[in-house]
Formats: C-alpha cells, structure tokens, sequence
C-alpha cells in the first residue's frame, strides 16, 4: 500500500515527507502465543502416542474404496437436499410475504409442521411411505385415475433420505429468506413498483439480491449442518452414508475409534472446502454494499489524480 | 369522463384514509401538461401522500383522480368502480417518473444499472439501446464519468440525480418529486435543482413536494399549499409567496422563509 502511494509521489513533484513510524510492540500477543503453542503441542502429542486412536488402522481405511464412496454419497444427499432446500425456501418465504393470504397460510402450515417435528422422525416416516401409501393414483379424486405410481418401487430409498431432509431443511430455509428480504429497505421495493415493475420483477430482481447478503452467511451454516444431518438418514433406512458406512465396517473390525476419525476427517475435509465457497460467494453479493472501493477502482482514481496534476 | 386534453393531472376531491385516519379530506386542483406544480406545507399536511396516490402507490378512498386523462388505480364500467389489475397498474405507472427524498437507488446495481433496469425489464427495450440511452441520460444529469459507480459511492446530490435519470429513462409523461432536495447537505441542492430546473425548461410536466422557496418561485408555475389535508391556498408562487392571502400560508411562510 505504501509502496504503491511512494511509487505515485516519485511520478509526480516531490510531496510532503511520508511517516515512517516506529510500530507499537505488543508482547501479550507473543506470550500468549507462546502459551498456545505449548498446550497445542502437549495435545497434539498425546493424541499420536495414544494407541486407542488406532492411527495405523485410520491410515488403512482413510482412503478405502467403501469409505470415498461414501463420502461421495453423502455430498450428493447433502448437494440434492440443499438444493430442494434452499429452492422451496424461496419459494415458501416468498409465498409467506406476499399479499395473497392463501399462499400466506399455506405457507404458515407447511412451516408449522416441518419444523415443529424432529428430522429424524421425518425420516422414519418417509421410510414408511410405501407402507402407509402402497400407491399413487394420478387422475380425478373418486372419478378416474390415469396412473398408478407404486411407492416401494418409484422412490428409491436414497430420494427417500433426499426428499425427506429436503423438506425439513426448507422450512428453515425459509426463515432465513424471510429474514434476507425482511431485512431490504421497503423503499426499494416502492421504487421498483414506482418504475412498473410487477411484484414479482421487484421480488427477483431488486429485493432478493439484496437479501443474499444477509441470506448467505446462515445458509451456509445450513449447508453444514446438512452435511452432517446426513448421517441421520439411517432412519429411513439408508445405509450407504459416511458415517453409517464407517460405523458398519467398524462392526467388522471392532474397534470404532479409528474409523470414527476417519468419517470425522472427511466431514472436516468436505465443511472446509464449503467454507472457502462462501467466502467468494459473500464477495460477489457484497458488491455495491460498502463505500470502500476495489483495489482497481482505487488505482484508476489515483491515476486519475496524477494526471490532473501532470 | 376524462378531462380535456391539456390537462396532465385531474383531482376531483381527493381523500385518503389510513383506517379511521384521516390524511387527505378532498383535494381538487389540476396540473396542466407542462406545467411544474410545487405542493408546500407542513409535514404531515398530506403532500407527499396525495403525490403517491398520483401514481397508485396510495390507493385513494374517495373523489376522483385522472392522469392524462385516465382514471388512476380504477377502471370505470358504468357507474361502477372495479379495483384494477397490478398488471393494468403496473402499467398506468411506468409512464409517471418518481423520485424520492431518499433517492431509493439499488444499491447492488452500478449508477448505470440503475437506470437501464426498468427499460430492459419492463419494456423490453434490448440492452443495446437501453445502454445507450441511459448513458445519456446520465450525460445529461452531469455524471457520464460515474455510469460505473455504485451508489454507495456517490454523494448524496449524485445520487440523486442518478435517480432523476433512472425515471426518465421509462419516458414518463409526468414527474413526480417527494421533497427530493430534503436529505441533501446545503451545497449538493444546487446540483439536483439545477437539473430539475433545466428538465421544467424542456417542458416535462412535474409536480414537486419541496421546501426551497426559491425554486418554486423561479421554476414553478403553480404552488399548491397543503395543510392537515386540505388546499390552504393556491395560485401563482411568486404571489403566493409575497402576499399570502390565507392566515395559515402565512404562519408557515414566517417561519421558513
């Protein structure tokens, strides 16, 4: 930075002499570093020399052929349940803020119900839905039916396991939409309706992008609790996921510790990938929203600056 | 029935009820096409209400109110009046420009954005032409160099003007100002005036909540003061300013000039 405004002044006619400050020292930081750094160590050793972890045996399955599968399972639960998720959401916070009181109470219900009972129950029960429906009839109710789904062979239990988070992962969704768009000044929409644009023009265009902002941060913390919501889906039964699958090799093995770090590494692995995709995804929506300019922007004022006085 | 065709806006005994208050009690004036009307008078007089219920944002709950000769909000079948579409006023309102007194920009669009939005949205206007037009416009409010600038960078009487074009660029027929110099630093007014004043010259009709006395007695064809939801007094600005007739004017006159 400094560098940069150096470089300007030496373009130009010599300036005013700039500051070169001797920097504060700050030995707390340093201490408690230092203190950190001990305990840290002392963990860290006694974790390696501990042979409960089993780390010979977490070397062994890290990268066996069951346990990457998966993983690759549980990204796809977690990418289709997010996906629905986030898509009816929108679609129920939406529905909850417009004028029409019948999407409102609709929308008010679906909430109602899908937050107000436990995922794991819901699982259960979508696991039950060929029992309780044998089978779908599309058509007229009581006149004539002109396809007949059967539920035990049309869902797969895996869209099971995905339309079952998904639902309940919506109705959380949804506040958190709700809470993004509550959260943009009523002017905006008054001056998109001011211009004829129709309510739902101003919705997705003016309103909702400016409720990213606000939408993302808790929407990934969604998405990562997702991710480990998966290991729920047992309940359906689903069994093809991390943890169920590690927590099935380790009924082999007999020795759970190792293949319980081995699920928690690639949970940790998967949760830090997600967190550098938010970060890029903050930034992108973030633009307009602070007066503090781009570092390109600023170079084209400074040469704008420079020019005038050349 | 329809005013002649030299009228732009027809008010036939206005009222506006907020529940069981209320905010405007019969207003009835005109503004002729091309004419620029300053409404005056005490906040909460009901000016900036009867202004959005020009363009439907209110919805009035009684009298008759016409643009451009058509009934505002309200098809009339017979003596029957039927609540209109938000399509059929969606479409009444992209004709009549608003500006608000806290500009109400989008924020995560550039100044350039801003002003293209609706014509690409609403009237389908191909980017092209829409880009085209709204640089000029921009050009025309003394900000080609910020069509890149997002509106927290901009100062206030910028940004403002940025709003003026983003209006203009749907072609209104009318144009609307609520107290638009009101959230400006003194020196930053001039800039929005001035644009404001060069629009009047070209013959836009406008209506324009405001306190800058100055302005309306220079600008202005008609001034309009408004007090607890009534006209007080109306007629030429500059003789309204000088010799107000009304006791009530004259009261509000003493203290802000």
């Amino acid at each position: 930075m400094s560098e940069r405004i150096a470089a300007g002044r030496a373009q130009g006619a010599a300036g005013p002499e700039l500051i070169q400050a001797v920097p504060l020292r700050r030995p707390g930081r340093y201490l408690a570093a230092a203190v950190i750094l001990i305990a840290m160590f002392l963990f860290v050793w006694g974790v390696a020399t501990n042979s409960a972890y089993g780390w010979g045996e977490f070397g062994k399955y890290l990268f066996d052929q069951r346990i990457s599968q998966a993983a690759g399972i549980t990204l796809l639960l977690t990418a289709f349940a997010m996906l629905g998720a986030i898509v009816l959401g929108v679609i129920l916070a939406v529905m909850r803020l417009s004028p029409n009181p019948v999407l409102k109470s609709v929308s008010w219900m679906f909430l109602w119900f899908f937050r107000g009972t436990p995922v794991y129950v819901q699982l259960v029960f979508w696991g039950l839905l060929a029992t309780i429906y044998k089978r779908i009839d599309l058509g007229v109710p009581f006149v004539r039916q002109f396809a007949h789904i059967d539920t035990s062979t049309f869902f797969s239990v895996f869209w099971l396991a995905v339309i079952g988070l998904a639902l309940n992962e919506s109705a959380y969704m949804a506040e958190i939409v709700r809470a993004g768009i509550s959260s943009v000044d009523e002017g905006q929409q008054e001056a998109a309706t001011a211009l004829g644009m129709s309510w739902g023009q101003s919705m997705f265009r003016i309103v909702l992008p400016q409720a990213m902002r606000v939408i993302i941060p808790p929407t990934g913390n969604e998405l990562i609790s997702m991710l480990k919501t998966t290991s729920l889906v047992t309940a359906v039964p689903y069994s093809f996921d991390l943890y169920t699958r590690a927590r099935d090799i380790s009924a082999e093995t007999f020795n759970p510790i190792p293949l319980l770090l081995v699920a928690s590494a690639w949970y940790l692995f998967f949760t830090s990938v997600l967190m550098v995709g938010q970060f890029y995804l903050e930034r992108y929506f973030a633009r307009g929203a602070s007066r503090k300019m781009s570092a390109k922007q600023l170079q084209a004022l400074a040469d704008a600056q420079g020019g005038g006085h050349v | 029935m329809s005013g002649p065709s030299t009228e732009m806006v027809r008010s036939e005994g206005v009222c506006k009820y907020f529940g069981a208050l209320e905010v405007l009690k019969g207003i009835s004036l005109t503004v002729n096409r091309g004419e620029v009307m300053c409404l005056l008078g005490p906040s909460g007089s009901g000016k900036s209400t009867f202004l959005r219920c020009i363009n439907h944002l209110e919805q009035i709950t009684a009298g008759r109110l016409y643009v451009d000769g058509e009934l505002v909000g309200y098809h009339q079948r017979g003596d029957k009046l039927h609540e209109m579409t938000a399509r059929d006023a969606a479409r009444q309102r992209r004709d009549i420009g608003m500006v608000f007194q806290r500009f109400n920009l989008f924020p995560h669009k550039t100044a350039l954005e801003n002003v293209t939005e609706a014509p690409i949205r609403v009237k389908k206007q191909p980017k092209s032409q829409a880009t085209a037009r709204g640089k000029e416009l921009l050009a025309r409010v003394g900000l080609s160099d910020k069509a890149e600038a997002y509106p927290a960078q901009l100062s206030g009487g910028q940004q403002q003007r940025v709003a003026i074009a983003r209006a203009l660029a749907m072609d209104p027929k009318l144009m609307l100002f609520d107290e638009p110099t009101s959230a400006l630093d003194p020196e930053l007014v001039g800039e929005v005036l001035d644009v404001m004043k060069r629009l009047a010259q070209d013959g836009m009709t406008m209506v324009v909540v405001t306190h800058e006395m100055g302005f309306a007695r220079e600008v202005a064809d008609s001034l309009v003061f408004m007090d607890a939801g009534v006209v007080v007094e109306t007629g030429d600005p500059r003789e309204v300013l000088a010799n107000p007739k009304h006791d009530r004017t004259k009261a509000f006159l003493s203290k802000v000039l």
